[in-house]
């Protein structure tokens, strides 16, 4: 049973990983130079689909959530957790391809434009989704408290989408297919593509490693309660 | 008054906690009112819990006090400055001083059980969620009545319309306590929640602190471009948004 998942998320990655390298190789080597920024323009293959890509495994996380939380079954606890964590991973690769983007075309590294602010924003608020998921014990409130953060941070995510509409900002307008030429569009659909397959690819073997986890945790005895380092309670004044 | 469906036969399932779906024979109406009678109560409660323990309320408004002084010490005697930033200045004040109330409103509820006592009552979970909401804005609106007039005497700003900023106060002050009071209860039993519920609570009142500055800024430095509005409209918008998603998911975090 599990080795099946383990085979299934190996075939994804791999197969993600190959279909990434035909596309970064047609967005680097055959697709043509950008006409205003030149070789930089084509970070935009990996930029683009990092972006779309985020955006979608928040979308499948939320799904996720949902369901977890009103069906509250073990697997889409864990669901939820691999895929929160592929998107952030994904956020974070954003933020770090659009601020080495941002240097040469813009001059800085950063700007508090509110598209970029907003992705940051984004970062933070599922971050920590994975932070208090590690502060939380009990199975059942953390995998409430989970669902939960994840269903609230998702609604952050059109605020980043559509606030390229909502200001005025330096960001230039979002891509589509109707202001891309074909020849850019090709490589970065086969990006688009590769990115997807890798992130299920490690969301699946991710999955498998939190599930084990968790049926492994409901077995194990409960330890003593021991206070953390991190409780500095109000109980203190009562003493 | 209510129809109460008396404990289930399922021993895991929560005790007596009035169920989400209204039985058949109640009808609508007495829904609503069993709904605001708790959440007045509720309302009320805190309020009175507030009132009782104000030795604490006066520490929340010197906190505020100093915060704002301190602001001062960051930028520097520079009064045009001090000045342009009044309004940033005075949300930062109460963002910081509403995480320490709204952990505390929670708090008490969670270390004698009492929350458990509350919707045994029977209190229905949205009614706690709105009461705790409403009484903690009005707190807020508490603290940042102490916090402007301090505000405008620090920094020398002054205030051009008067009522766009007294709007933008308590719709800002809402905006914050939904999500805080929310997400104070999520934290309220897991260890390092005085960490938890800022770094929870930050990102997502992003939008409504960003209006609420703008707002402010705007009513004191004057609006020669009449956003004042839609800065107001989008802060509305943003309360719609999260005291309907947070009353919504309340139930489940109290019951779980």
């Amino acid at each position: 049973m599990t080795s099946r998942s383990y085979t299934l998320g190996l075939v994804f990655t791999l197969l993600g990983l190959m279909v990434m390298a035909v596309g970064h190789y047609q967005g680097l080597f055959v697709a043509p130079p950008e006409a205003m920024m030149g070789d930089v323009g084509r970070i935009f293959y990996v930029h683009v689909s990092t972006a779309i890509n985020a955006m979608v495994f928040y979308l499948f996380a939320f799904v996720a959530a949902v369901v977890s939380l009103w069906g509250g079954r073990r697997a889409w606890d864990a669901t939820t957790t691999a895929l929160v964590e592929v998107g952030f991973v994904l956020n974070a690769l954003l933020l770090v391809q659009g601020s080495l983007w941002a240097r040469p075309t813009w001059g800085v590294y950063w700007t508090w434009d509110p598209r970029l602010t907003t992705s940051a924003v984004m970062a933070a608020a599922y971050f920590v989704v994975l932070l208090l998921r590690r502060l939380i014990d009990q199975p059942a409130r953390r995998s409430m408290a989970t669902a939960v953060a994840t269903i609230i941070a998702f609604v952050d995510v059109p605020i980043v989408y559509f606030s390229v509409k909502w200001w005025n900002s330096l960001h230039q307008p979002m891509s589509s297919g109707k202001t891309i030429d074909s020849p850019m569009l090709v490589p970065l659909a086969i990006s688009f593509a590769g990115t997807f397959l890798l992130g299920v690819g490690i969301t699946v073997l991710r999955w498998r490693t939190e599930t084990a986890h968790l049926a492994s945790e409901a077995q194990a005895p409960d330890l003593p309660e021991v206070p953390t380092p991190l409780d500095f309670d109000i109980q203190h004044d009562r003493a | 008054m209510s129809v109460h469906p008396g404990p289930p036969a399922d021993a895991s399932a929560p005790p007596a906690m009035l169920p989400l779906v209204r039985p058949a024979d109640q009808g609508l109406g007495e829904l609503l009112r069993e709904l605001g009678t708790g959440l007045a109560t509720v309302v009320q409660k805190d309020l009175l819990v507030e009132w009782r323990a104000r030795a604490q309320l006066v520490a929340l408004l010197g906190f505020s006090v100093v915060v704002l002084l301190l602001f001062s010490f960051a930028v520097g005697p520079d009064s045009n400055v001090l000045a342009r930033h009044a309004g940033g200045y005075l949300w930062l004040a109460l963002l910081l001083a509403s995480t320490l109330l709204l952990a505390r409103s929670l708090q008490v509820e969670v270390e004698s059980g009492a929350l458990e006592s509350l919707l045994l009552a029977p209190v229905r979970a949205p009614a706690i969620f709105y009461g705790k909401a409403m009484a903690n804005t009005v707190l807020l609106v508490i603290v940042a009545a102490v916090a402007l007039p301090v505000d405008l005497a620090l920094t020398g700003a002054q205030i051009q319309q008067l009522p766009p900023v007294l709007l933008a106060i308590v719709l800002g002050a809402a905006g914050i306590a939904a999500p805080g009071t929310f997400y104070a209860a999520l934290t309220a039993r897991v260890a390092g929640r005085q960490l938890l519920l800022p770094l929870l609570l930050f990102p997502l009142i992003v939008p409504a602190l960003l209006a609420s500055v703008k707002a402010t800024s705007l009513s004191m430095a004057g609006d020669p471009m009449g956003q004042l509005p839609s800065w107001l409209a989008l802060l509305a918008c943003f309360d719609v948004i999260y005291w309907s998603l947070c009353g919504l998911l309340f139930e489940k975090v109290v019951e779980t």
